[in-house]
C-alpha cells in the first residue's frame, strides 16, 4: 500500500548530519585550522572575498572550511552574511595611485618609473608539479632587498599627457549601490563595474576571452596591473575628520585599447578597467576587457551583435549565487508542474492518434 | 530565537519591501522592482517568497508551507523551520487556521478568506520572458499593452498542436491591464486567483514582487474558439475520492500500476478525516 512520503524534517536533519561528517573527513587525520586557510590557501580567499563582496579573510576563511572548498557555496555563505550586515557609512574612494605595490607591471612600455616588479606571481613558473611539496619541508627564505618607498606613477598618464588616450570623465555624484537597489537596464558604468568586480571568475573570463578571439574584438593591452596594500579611509562624523579605518589589498588593471576614432572624436587609445579585492589578476584583467567591450554605445563604436557588449546579457548572467541557485533548484520536486504537462502530453497524444486512425479507416 | 531580526530580515529592509508590497497592491499585476536581498538560501529555492512573508509576518500569525501542495515536502519543511528559528510565529499544516501561506505550484483547495495572505515563490516573474529574453524590451511592451506576441504564441500552438500547449504558468489578465505569470501553478488553479485573500507574489533573483488584490479580475488568456480549459487527471481521488481537486499521479510497482491522490495533502487528509474514501484509502484497510 502506498503511503505518502513523510518524514522530510528527519531526512534534512540527517542529511546535514552526514555532510557535516563528510566535511571532517578522516579523523585520524589532523583538522585543518582556520588560520591555516587563511595563511596557505590565500587565492581561494581572495576569490571568495572578491565574489562575496565582503573584505575579511578570516570570514572567508571560515566559509572555505565550512563549504569544503566549494568556493561558490563558501561565497554564498560569505553574500548571506554580508547583506545582514548594517552600513555605518561610505568610505572615501581609495586611492590606488598610492598603493604599496608588490607587484606592478606594464606590458605597454619596456621600463616606467618605479620599475616592472614582478613581485609573487605564478607567471613564468614551469607547471611541474613539485614532489617535494606533498612531504614536509623547510621553505628557504626568499631574499629581501631594502627599497626606498618610490612612487609608481599610472602609465596611462603618460599617455594621456599627450592627448593619446581618453581621458575618463571624473563624475562627483554618489554612484548607485547594486546591492541596495534593483538592477534596471540600461546600466551605468559605476553599476556595471560593480556586477563584473563581483561577478563569477569564469564568467567574466570567458566573456573576456570571446573579445579576444573575435566576438567584439578590441585588441587590449595592459597598460598597467598594480597589486598592493591601500589605505581606507573614512569620515567619522563624530570626531569630524577622516581617519584611516584599515588597509586593504587590491588588483587593479587598465587596457589600453586600439580605438581608430568616431564620426566625434580623433584617433586615440580607449580605457578598460578593473578592480578587484585581492590578489586576483586574471579576474581583474577579465573584468577590464569586458569593461571596455562593454563601452561600445559611449565610444560610438557599432554594436556587433556580440555577447560581451550586450550589458543585459553579461550583468544578468554574471553573478554565481543567483546562477547556481537558479540552476540547482531544478532539483526541488517539480512534480505538479510534470503532471499538468503529462496530462497535456496525453490528451495532445491522444487525438493525434484518433485522427490517424480514422483517416485509416477512410 | 536567534541573534537575527525578527523574521530575519532588518527593519529597513522590511519597510523597503513593503513598500513594493503596496505599490504592487496599487498596480495589480504590474512588476515592482526591489532590492532583493541574499538570503541563506539558495535563490530560485524560494528567496522572493521568503522574503514577502518575512515582511508580512508579525508575532500573532501562523504560518503554512506547501511545496507542491503538501506541506512535507522538503523545501517547506526547510522554509518553515527557518520561520520557526528566525521568528518564533505559530506554524500549521491547516490551510483555515493559516494566516500567511507561503505556497510554490498550487494554491490550497479549500477557498481562501480575507484574513489570509497567499504568498507565492516565482522564478520567472516575466510573462513574455520566453518570448522576448530582453528585459528593456518587455517592460516596454507592459508599458505599451502590447501583448500581440503572446496573442501570437497561443495561437501557433493551436496552429501546430490543436490546443494551447501550456499547462502551468498559465498566462492571465489582471484587471483588464497587465498580463502576468500566475508562477508555475497548473493552469486548473487558474479559476482561484479571483479570491478573498490578498496574494502576493514574490521573484528574489529577478528583483520583482507582484501582486493581486482580493476580488480582483484575474483572465486566463484563450480565444472565443478555444476557450480556457482549466483540466486535470480525469480520476477521482484514491485516498478521499475527491473529484474536483488537482491529483498527483503516484507510481506505485514497476508494472504500469497508478494511483492518483490529491496534492493537496492538508485537504486530503481532512477530507479522509470527515470519512471520505477512496479507490485504496488506507484507513479503510485497517478498518477491516
Amino acid at each position: 500500500m502506498y503511503v505518502a512520503v513523510k518524514g522530510g524534517e528527519r531526512a534534512i536533519d540527517n542529511a546535514h548530519a552526514w555532510l557535516a561528517e563528510e566535511r571532517r573527513g578522516d579523523t585520524s587525520i589532523a583538522e585543518l585550522s582556520v588560520e591555516q586557510i587563511r595563511e596557505q590557501l590565500g587565492l581561494a580567499i581572495n576569490r571568495v572575498m572578491a565574489e562575496g563582496s565582503l573584505y575579511d579573510p578570516d570570514l572567508a576563511a571560515l566559509a572555505i572550511k565550512q563549504s569544503r572548498g566549494d568556493l561558490i557555496e563558501a561565497i554564498f555563505l560569505i553574500r548571506a552574511y554580508r547583506t545582514t550586515l548594517p552600513r555605518i557609512g561610505h568610505s572615501h574612494p581609495i586611492d590606488t595611485g598610492k598603493m604599496a605595490c608588490d607587484r606592478r607591471i606594464s606590458a605597454t612600455f619596456k621600463d616606467v618609473p618605479g620599475g616592472q616588479v614582478l613581485g609573487p606571481t605564478f607567471d613564468y613558473t614551469h607547471r611541474l608539479l613539485d614532489f617535494k611539496l606533498a612531504a614536509e619541508g623547510e621553505l628557504p627564505e626568499a631574499p629581501i632587498r631594502e627599497t626606498e618607498a618610490q612612487d609608481m606613477p599610472r602609465v596611462t598618464d603618460y599617455l594621456n599627457r599627450e592627448g593619446m588616450i581618453q581621458t575618463e570623465e571624473r563624475t562627483e555624484g554618489t554612484p548607485p549601490d547594486l546591492t541596495r537597489q534593483p538592477m534596471e537596464y540600461p546600466a551605468n558604468r559605476p553599476l556595471r563595474l560593480q556586477a563584473l568586480t563581483r561577478g563569477d571568475e569564469g564568467f567574466v573570463l570567458s566573456m573576456a576571452y570571446s573579445t579576444q578571439r573575435g566576438y567584439a574584438r578590441n585588441h587590449p593591452f595592459v597598460g598597467e596591473l598594480r597589486i598592493g596594500k591601500v589605505a581606507v579611509e573614512m569620515d567619522i562624523s563624530a570626531l569630524g575628520f577622516s581617519i584611516d579605518i584599515g588597509e586593504m589589498t587590491v588588483t587593479e588593471c587598465e587596457t589600453v585599447n586600439q580605438f581608430t576614432g568616431s564620426k566625434s572624436e580623433p584617433p586615440q587609445f580607449t580605457r578598460g578597467y578593473g578592480l578587484v579585492f585581492g590578489q586576483t589578476e586574471r579576474k581583474a584583467i577579465s573584468m577590464a576587457l569586458v569593461d571596455r567591450a562593454l563601452r561600445w554605445k559611449e565610444l560610438g563604436e557599432d554594436n556587433v551583435g556580440a555577447p560581451a557588449q550586450d550589458e543585459e546579457f553579461v550583468l544578468a548572467h554574471s553573478d554565481n549565487i543567483q546562477a547556481t541557485g537558479f540552476l540547482e533548484h531544478i532539483k526541488l520536486p517539480h512534480y505538479v508542474d510534470f503532471q499538468s504537462e503529462l496530462e497535456l502530453v496525453r490528451k495532445l497524444r491522444a487525438e493525434v492518434m484518433a485522427a490517424s486512425q480514422k483517416e485509416a479507416a477512410e | 530565537m536567534s541573534d537575527y531580526n525578527f523574521a530575519y530580515l532588518d527593519e529597513q529592509t522590511k519597510r523597503m519591501i513593503r513598500r513594493a508590497i503596496l505599490k504592487g497592491i496599487a498596480i495589480p499585476g504590474y512588476q515592482v522592482p526591489f532590492a532583493s536581498r541574499e538570503m541563506p538560501m539558495p535563490y530560485g529555492w524560494g528567496t522572493g517568497g521568503v522574503q514577502v512573508s518575512a515582511a508580512c509576518l508579525t508575532p500573532d500569525d501562523s504560518f503554512k508551507v506547501i511545496d507542491q501542495g503538501a506541506d512535507d515536502t522538503t523545501n517547506a519543511v526547510s522554509i518553515r523551520k527557518f520561520f520557526e528559528h528566525t521568528a518564533g510565529v505559530a506554524t500549521t499544516e491547516h490551510t483555515v487556521d493559516a494566516t500567511v501561506i507561503q505556497t510554490r505550484h498550487r494554491i490550497p483547495e479549500e477557498p481562501l478568506t480575507e484574513d489570509q495572505i497567499l504568498v507565492y515563490q516565482v522564478p520567472i516573474p516575466e510573462p513574455l520572458r520566453f518570448l522576448e529574453p530582453r528585459e528593456t524590451e518587455t517592460r516596454k511592451m507592459h508599458a505599451l499593452e502590447e501583448y500581440g506576441l503572446m496573442h501570437v504564441k497561443l495561437y501557433e500552438d493551436i496552429a501546430r498542436h490543436g490546443n494551447i500547449a501550456t499547462a502551468y504558468a498559465y498566462p492571465v489578465k489582471v484587471e483588464d491591464r497587465y498580463v502576468m505569470d500566475p508562477s508555475p501553478i497548473p493552469k486548473f488553479d487558474n479559476p482561484k486567483l479571483e479570491m478573498a485573500a490578498i496574494q502576493l507574489f514574490g521573484a528574489g533573483r529577478e528583483q520583482r514582487i507582484y501582486a493581486i488584490p482580493p476580488y480582483t479580475k484575474v483572465v486566463s488568456l484563450d480565444f472565443e474558439d478555444h476557450p480556457f480549459d482549466p483540466s486535470k487527471a480525469d480520476h477521482p481521488c484514491d485516498l478521499c475520492g475527491a473529484e474536483h481537486t488537482y491529483l498527483d499521479e503516484v507510481i506505485i510497482d514497476d508494472e504500469g500500476g497508478r494511483m492518483f491522490v490529491c496534492s493537496d495533502t492538508d485537504y486530503c487528509s481532512k477530507r479522509q478525516a470527515d470519512g471520505h474514501r477512496g479507490r485504496l484509502s488506507p484507513i479503510e484497510e485497517a478498518a477491516e
